[in-house]
């Protein structure tokens, strides 16, 4: 990412010939004065907001609580070195919040990305109406709170409420969304239904940006639209996908909100450490054990840094297969 | 996916002879006409998909609390939208109005301050040279990466320490940092402002800081809302830090109040109405908001895509 920033950053009085060299100190004097008060609040609150609960967390996961002698008294913090890893690696509600995870990102990345890189494509086609009107109704759902969609969507899933349900008997079928085996695909669709538009602007905008003749080469060589999306289209907007599918799982590793309500609404297989951020909280807020819950935190952060590089190492790979 | 082979001409000829056949195929306008039907159809059956929950929200909120179970869900009830709105900002002394000024609070004002914060860094990134520049950048795209809700937890516990727990700064101090919004106003900095122009006004004698606040800035306008909307959604959407970070319900944004509200209607179904209403309050000016300012959030979207 910071690469094709380094190359137009040069040195910005390195042009400046007439100046002379005391002139030139002295407006290097005042530019370095310039940037360091330009970017120091920056720095101060990152420090006080990034780097500081990252140390702290650190500093914490190595600690554990214990009840000092006869259960009065209270407790005590004694170092416990690697002991709060290896517990949370070894909880097995931890590790299931993992298979969970990796079972819905199974289902939703492909529903989602597939999604948005289809209607991406057919607004991109010369037989889209009103592109405009239809990118922003796609994309409205992303104006809406996560929690407010969430709460909505719920009430979707809610017998009694629900048009949906309704719609679905009416046709003579029946569905429960709170179903063990439905509960993920409720869950997906919701996550779908949030961001599908968003990304397909994106995509969206990576094919405005593919050049014309490329596509008018492969359209005069007797190419169909099918296959100029499938052999031109997708493979030059590859990075953005690459980029989408790196934000989506450092998002779903993240997921609190759906499982949070779908839990508090009694769907029986979420239960309140579903999810990674769900195990945090209950160790953290619930159970106060806060070893425990700082060293699942930064499991949960090593986990989406790797991500990122393996998602990045293909991503590159990718391109330079085609 | 399969659904677009039917909009796609019979298999493509690659050889050059069967050229100009296979374009007068696809001029043909009974085929062009029935792919513009299914590519049109598509994208409206999507936009079914993605207002249908909006607009049920629009309908139930003009139920009352007999209707919103009793009709099917797209039926209009008795319109009783004006009692469910006056109940929403009455009830417990008007605390709703509390909640939608406190989001107005850690989403407008957070933001405005954590842009303007973004908008000198990346500045600075671009404009000027120093040492370590590219290591403080680096740093600044790893915070990229660091997902919020893991640091939530350390950041609860130092806001103890601090004393802030519970209080506006806890959900304000933290929105303040976006280093999304640092990258994305690196590369507005060096689209928007030329070099010559700052070159321009050191001739002219002006300050370094005067320079940036009087002639960069506003060139830097449309990047600003940009990234405003960012972070303006992300605050919006912090679930999550509200949640953790407060007790009193004097402090909360709409979302944590919707919340709790939404938490006693399996026990109160009263609170249903409430609920979609309080909804709908908080969503429109919200929808309003992102059609009148499309411009921006395309930009932005557009600049994350193009990297």
């Amino acid at each position: 990412m910071a690469a094709p920033l380094a190359r137009t950053a040069g040195p910005p009085d390195a042009r400046r010939g007439p100046a002379g060299p005391g002139g030139a100190t002295q407006l290097r004097r005042s530019q370095r004065r310039a940037a360091a008060l330009l970017i120091t609040p920056f720095f101060v609150l990152f420090g006080a907001v990034m780097v500081a609960p990252i140390g702290y967390a650190l500093w914490m996961s190595l600690f554990q609580e214990r009840s000092s002698g006869l259960g009065f008294g209270g407790t005590r913090r004694v170092f416990a070195g690697l002991a709060n890893y290896t517990a949370a690696l070894s909880d097995p509600g931890f590790r299931a919040s993992f298979a969970h995870i990796a079972l819905y990102c199974a289902l939703y990345i492909p529903v989602m990305i597939g999604g948005s890189l289809a209607l991406a494509l057919l607004v991109d086609s010369a037989l889209a109406r009103a592109k405009r009107f239809f990118q922003l109704a796609l994309f409205l759902p992303h104006a809406i709170p996560g929690l407010i969609a969430s709460i909505i969507w719920i009430y979707l899933y809610t017998p009694g409420l629900s048009p949906v349900l309704d719609w679905i008997s009416a046709a003579g079928g029946s569905w429960d969304f709170y179903a063990n085996d439905h509960v993920l695909l409720s869950m997906v669709n919701l996550s779908a239904w949030q961001w599908t538009g968003y990304n397909m602007v994106i995509f969206y905008a990576a094919l405005q940006a593919v050049p014309r003749e490329v596509i008018e080469a492969a359209v005069v060589d007797g190419a169909g639209a099918l296959r100029t999306a499938l052999r031109i289209k997708i493979p030059m907007i590859a990075s953005a996908i690459v980029m989408t599918v790196l934000f989506t799982c450092v998002g779903a590793i993240q997921l609190f909100t759906e499982p949070k309500l779908l839990n508090q609404r009694g769907a029986p297989s979420i239960d309140t450490e579903w999810s990674p951020t769900l195990f945090i909280w209950k160790a953290g807020f619930v159970q106060h054990d806060y070893g425990l819950a700082a060293a699942a935190s930064l499991l949960l952060a090593a986990l989406g840094v790797a991500l990122s590089f393996v998602v990045t190492w293909i991503g590159n790979r990718w391109k330079a297969a085609v | 996916m399969s659904t677009l082979t039917h909009s796609t001409p019979a298999p493509a000829q690659p050889s050059t002879d069967t050229r100009r056949q296979a374009t007068a195929r696809r001029r043909t306008p009974g085929h062009a006409l029935l792919s513009k039907g299914v590519v049109n159809g598509l994208l409206i059956l999507a936009v079914c998909y993605t207002l249908m929950p909006v607009s049920w929200l629009l309908i139930a909120a003009t139920k009352n609390h007999r209707d919103l179970f009793a009709t099917s869900g797209f039926t209009l009830g008795h319109f009783d939208l004006l009692a469910n709105l006056r109940h929403v900002f009455t009830v417990n002394d008007g605390i709703y109005l509390r909640w939608f000024g406190n989001s107005v609070l850690y989403s407008v004002v957070g933001s405005a301050a954590s842009t303007l914060i973004c908008v000198a860094t990346g500045y600075a990134f671009d404009k000027y040279d120093f040492r370590g520049k590219e290591k403080l950048f680096g740093l600044v795209l790893g915070g990229v990466l660091v997902p919020s809700t893991v640091i939530q937890l350390p950041m609860y516990l130092l806001a103890g320490k601090a004393g802030i727990v519970n209080t506006y700064w806890a959900l304000l101090l933290p929105a303040l940092v976006n280093p999304f919004g640092v990258y994305l106003a690196r590369v507005f900095s060096e689209g928007y402002v030329p070099a010559e122009v700052l070159e321009a006004a050191r001739v002219d004698g002006a300050g370094e800081l005067r320079t940036f606040a009087r002639i960069a800035l506003p060139m830097l306008a449309p990047g600003f809302m940009t990234i405003f909307l960012f972070s303006f959604t992300a605050s919006w959407n912090n679930f999550f830090g509200a949640l953790v970070m407060l007790n009193d319900d004097h402090l909360y944004p709409v979302s944590l109040g919707l919340f709790m509200w939404n938490s006693v209607t399996q026990q109160q179904p009263e609170y249903y109405s409430l609920v979609i209403t309080g909804s709908l309050v908080a969503v429109l000016p919200l929808i309003v908001a992102f059609v009148c300012l499309q411009r921006f959030w395309r930009s932005g979207l557009t600049a994350g895509a193009v990297k």
